[in-house]
Order: structure tokens, then sequence, then C-alpha cells
């Protein structure tokens, strides 16, 4: 039985169109025969991930003209953040890309760490490391039940968000809150992990791997999956790097770069994984490095759950009373701890003058953030390099020779969060 | 490395690690060439603008729009320790560039400006300037010279003002058919 259609094996040269770079322009012959029908793709349309509008250009079932229109999502997070103390700031990260919300928090937090020079302890650099691994997983569940559920398979839906409802609640075991956990404090934890953490993130662990295959059974021999993403959506490695792109979208491009290995943060250095790389640069190939990574992610929480049990008892979080709150119960007992607790929570701490540009590798590719401080208790400037912002300015080169209905592969396989792309 | 070589070279900092490298505002195209063509920075990761209006002084970030207009935020506002270094000119461009190769360096090429100077568009070095340009020209009100498609991209066609700069006033919002008119 052969299920493997024929594959469209990448382009050479570039396909970025010449004009505007993010805009597919209808070719002129195609123009003056007047046949031409403009459709509005969104932003209200349950397939554009949020709210994303294509002005689609379509010739028949072919797609010839696509201009994608974002900001219906702008909430002036950047603003908003220099109004705020940088501690009260940190909350605001984990809203702007609401699916791979830790790595966005960690990229702030490591942000004001760089310019405060702070080191944080041992078991706090573990415990971010786990959490942001977890939030991978989690995002490329998220990824792969909508991808799956907009072309038609609906129950890999229900099965990926399976396995997200079991690290959300080890989310709100360890924080107390399913998402969003403000769980990363500037030099450390916010507070230490419950003893019962580790157990229940063991079986996920060991349950982790069989639900990738599970995924892996209802896909990969899927006639329909596999017929609709093969070959669609190309995107070369030298027109991926124009465009900007990182991430799961540059691996799958052939292009083999991870943050996590070539510029490591936290204790990355310190871990094994394998970094997943596949040369054919279309929908086919960007699920397939998702789900490769899911699966080196779940061996980096296994190591770190590992480092973890060792590392029980030990600080959570740096003792730097300038910065970071003092133990709650000291409060009742010493009066500087009440002062330093006051002046904190109420002024905020002070972080020396500079910039600072810092990257970490999200799931969507290098999410970075930009900080400029006046040495004052909040933000002068903060600026983030969205991922899925750049994600969506490859829709136009993407969707080259595509059918109306390989648009809707393309855009999940482009795996945009709106909140993050408008900011 | 050898930064002097780079066109329009101004002058080159270190700081917390990271290398800033300023050049001449006209000549930043150039210099994003050079540095992609010569220096092997083939990535760039982000474009992004700063406003450095009122900088150093008492509560600028704490703008408040009220019903008279704008006052400072005075139960947030607090002075600094210490005085900032002061800045040449209004603005900053900032470009973040990064090597795809061992030891992933980086590099920000950084371009100083007054308002209302255009600053040339990066696009033909890497295409995806085009967006970051747009969201500058969009929230900072920065003009990119040669870029082909220069309109608002977050907001609405028909804003007025560019929300990030230091003098747009927040906390207010214009109210349409209000008893005043």
């Amino acid at each position: 039985m052969t299920i493997a259609p024929e594959r469209t094996a990448i382009y050479e040269g570039s396909r970025i169109p010449k004009r505007v770079p993010t805009i597919l322009d209808v070719p002129p012959e195609l123009v003056a025969t007047d046949d031409i029908l403009q459709v509005n793709f969104g932003p209200n349309h349950p397939s554009t991930h949020g709210v994303l509008r294509l002005i689609v250009d379509l010739d028949g079932e072919q797609v010839v003209g696509v201009d994608a229109v974002i900001g219906y999502l702008h909430t002036g997070f950047e603003k908003n953040m220099e109004q705020k103390t940088w501690w009260k700031a940190i909350t605001y990260p984990e809203r702007i890309d609401y699916v791979g919300y830790q790595n966005n928090e960690l990229t702030f937090v490591l942000a004001i760490e760089k310019l405060l020079a702070i080191a944080i302890p041992e078991k706090a650099i573990w415990m971010r490391m786990l959490l942001c691994e977890l939030n991978r997983i989690h995002s490329h569940l998220v990824y792969l039940g909508t991808s799956a559920l907009e072309l038609g398979a609906i129950s890999m839906f229900w099965y990926t968000f399976r396995e997200r409802e079991m690290i959300l609640d080890l989310s709100e075991m360890v924080a107390g809150a399913r998402m969003h956990t403000r769980y990363f404090q500037v030099g450390g934890l916010a507070e230490d992990i419950p003893s019962g953490f580790f157990p229940e993130c063991r079986t996920f662990v060991e349950w982790m791997p069989k639900a990738l295959d599970d995924y892996l059974g209802l896909l990969d021999r899927n006639q329909i999956w596999l017929e609709r993403t093969k070959g669609i959506g190309l995107l070369s490695a030298d027109d991926a790097i124009a465009l900007g792109q990182s991430g799961p979208i540059a691996r799958a491009s052939g292009i083999d770069w991870d943050l996590r290995r070539d510029d490591p943060y936290l204790a990355y250095d310190r871990v094994d994984f394998k970094v997943p790389v596949y040369p054919g640069g279309d929908v086919y190939d960007r699920y397939r490095v998702r789900m490769d990574e899911m699966a080196e992610s779940t061996r980096i929480v296994r190591q770190c759950l590992d480092k973890l049990e060792r590392l029980e008892g030990k600080p959570w979080i740096a003792d730097d009373r300038k910065v970071v709150l003092p133990p709650r119960e000291e409060l009742h007992t010493s009066m500087e701890s009440l002062i330093h607790h006051f002046k904190i929570v109420t002024e905020g701490y002070r972080v020396p003058e500079g910039e600072v540009y810092v990257a970490v590798e999200s799931p969507r590719g290098e999410s970075g953030c930009y900080v400029v401080s006046d040495g004052g208790p909040r933000p002068w400037r903060v600026h983030f390099r969205a991922p899925s912002f750049v994600a969506l300015e490859a829709t136009a080169t993407c969707m080259h020779d595509a059918l109306i209905a390989d648009m809707v592969a393309v855009i999940g396989s482009l795996d945009a969060v709106m909140g993050d792309t408008d900011r | 490395m050898n930064w002097n070589e780079i066109p329009g070279f101004v002058e080159v900092k270190s700081a917390h690690g990271e290398t800033t490298v300023v050049v001449e505002r006209e000549r930043i195209r150039d210099a994003c060439s050079y540095a992609r063509d010569e220096l092997g920075f083939n990535f760039l990761a982000d474009i992004v603008a700063t406003d450095y209006l009122h900088w150093g002084g008492k509560g600028v970030s704490g703008y408040i729009g009220t019903a008279s207009g704008r006052d400072l935020n005075l139960p947030m506002t607090q002075g600094l320790q210490v005085q900032p270094q002061p800045k040449p000119w209004r603005f900053s461009v900032s470009y973040h560039l990064l090597a795809l190769r061992e030891g992933a360096p980086r590099v920000r090429l950084q371009v100083w400006l007054e308002d209302g100077e255009p600053v040339p568009s990066v696009i033909s070095v890497w295409p995806t300037a085009d967006w970051h340009e747009r969201e500058l020209f969009d929230l900072m009100g920065i003009r990119f010279e040669g870029h082909p498609n220069l309109v608002r991209i977050l907001l609405e066609d028909d804003w007025e003002g560019h929300p990030l700069r230091k003098d747009y006033p927040i906390g207010g919002e214009p109210v349409r058919f209000s008893d005043a008119e």
C-alpha cells in the first residue's frame, strides 16, 4: 500500500515577492483578465488562529495574491510596561505570547537579571528550564491539535488537549495558576517547588512518549494528512534566513540552528538533547520538527527532574534584599525585612542604567527582549522581538502556487499566536 | 572583530557583554550590507527604536492624561538616584544582528536621529525589515526612506499620533461628541 504522495521538491532561487516582501501581488497578465476574486479571509475565522486577516486574490481555486493584515489584537503591552515597576511588569510578557507564556516570561526576567548582574541559584535555573520545556510541549500540542483540526482531523484535538491538560495541572500545582503563572521572579522563583510535584511530573514524562506514538499513528500514516501537508507552503533555507525565520520553521527548511544549543542560556549546555532538522521546507516537515521537539523536550524534563530531586531543600531564590522580597516569616520579627518588603512592593527596585537584548528559543523561535533602563524603578523602554510577527512575514512567500485549501495548512504550520504578533 | 571598517562608523561601545556599534544615520544601509556580506551577520533579529525625550528628567515615564491636558503622574514618580548618561539625540534605532555560526555572535548597529529625520530602509538587505520598519513608523513615527509600503501596521490607518513616543498622553482618550463641542 502506498500512502506517501509525490512530494514537490524545494525550489531554487528566491520566491520572496519583489515589490513588497510581505505582499504577493497579482501578476499583471491576470489583472487584465478581470477574473480575479478578492476575498477577505478573517479576521474572524476559526482557522486563522485568532484575528489574522488575509486579503486573498483568487483565480478559481488558485491563490494569486496575498496580503496579511495584522493589528486586531494590539493592546499596547510595551507602552503599558513603561508605566509599571519592573517587578509588576513581569506579568505582561506571558500575556503577549499566551501559548508560549513561560518562555516569554523568561526572556524578560533574564533581561532584568542581565542588567542587575544578579546570580540565581542552581535550583531556580533547573526549574526554569523544566517549566520552559513543559511549556514548549504545551505550545506544540496546541499547534498540533489546532492545525490537524483545521485539516479535518478532529480527534487529534481531543488527544492533544488531554496531554495539555496534564501540563496545565502541573503548572497549577507549582504556581497556583494554570496559565500565566508569573512563577519566575527576578533572582529565582516565586515559591519553592511543592514536594508532590516530582511524582506527578514523572508520571507525565513516562506518559508523554506513548502519547507521541499515538499521534504518529493517527497522522503519519493518514493519507489525507500526508497529501494536505507534503510539498505545501515551501520555504527555502535562504529565503527563511532573509525573512528572519527562526525556530521550527527555520529548522524545517534545513537550517541547523537552535539557540538552546548554539547560544546556551540557563543550563542547556548541561543537558543532553538533539536538535531536529529536516530539509523539506514544507508544512509536513514543520510538523515533524515539532513532533521531534516534543520528544526531546520530554527528555530534557526528565534530566531536570533528576537534577532537581537532588536539590531538594536548597534555596530557590537569590538572597539579595534590595531586589528579592524577604521571606514571609521574617516580616513579623525583623524591622529591616519589613522595610525592604514595603520598599520593593511600593517603589520597586532600581535597575542599573543600560540597554540589553536577550533572546531565548521559544516554541516559535527566537523570542527576544530589548530593555532600556534609566536607573529608575521602571523600564524606560521594553520591546519584544515576537517570533509570530516575523513568521507571518513569510505568509506571502509560502503561499506561492497555493490553493485556497492549502492556505489553512500553511497558516497553521507557521504557528503564529496573534497576541504575540500584535502585542 | 574590526568594527572601524563598517561604513559610517562613529563609535563602538561595550556594555553588559553586548557590543553596540553607532553608525551615521545616512549610511545605515551600507553598514548593514557590509555587516551581512563582510562580517557574516546574516540574520536580522530585530529593529527597535527608543524615544529619549526627557531622559533623566523627573517622572518622565509617567505622563497621564487629565481633563485639562497632561500632567505628571506624581504619586508613582520618584527622582533618579543617579543621573543617567545624556543622550545625543532624541531617537535611537537599533538593529540587532546575529550570525548563524559557531558562538552565535551578536552585534547591535545603532543610529541616532531627531524627530522627522528619515532613516534609509534596509529592506533591500533583509526583506524581514519590512514589518519591523512599518511597526516603528506606526508606533514611534520614524520615517524609513525607500520603504515601498510605509503604512501603519498595528494601529488603524486613521490613528493620530505615535503611541510609543514619550510625549504621547496615556490614560486619556479623545471623547467624541462631548459637551464642549
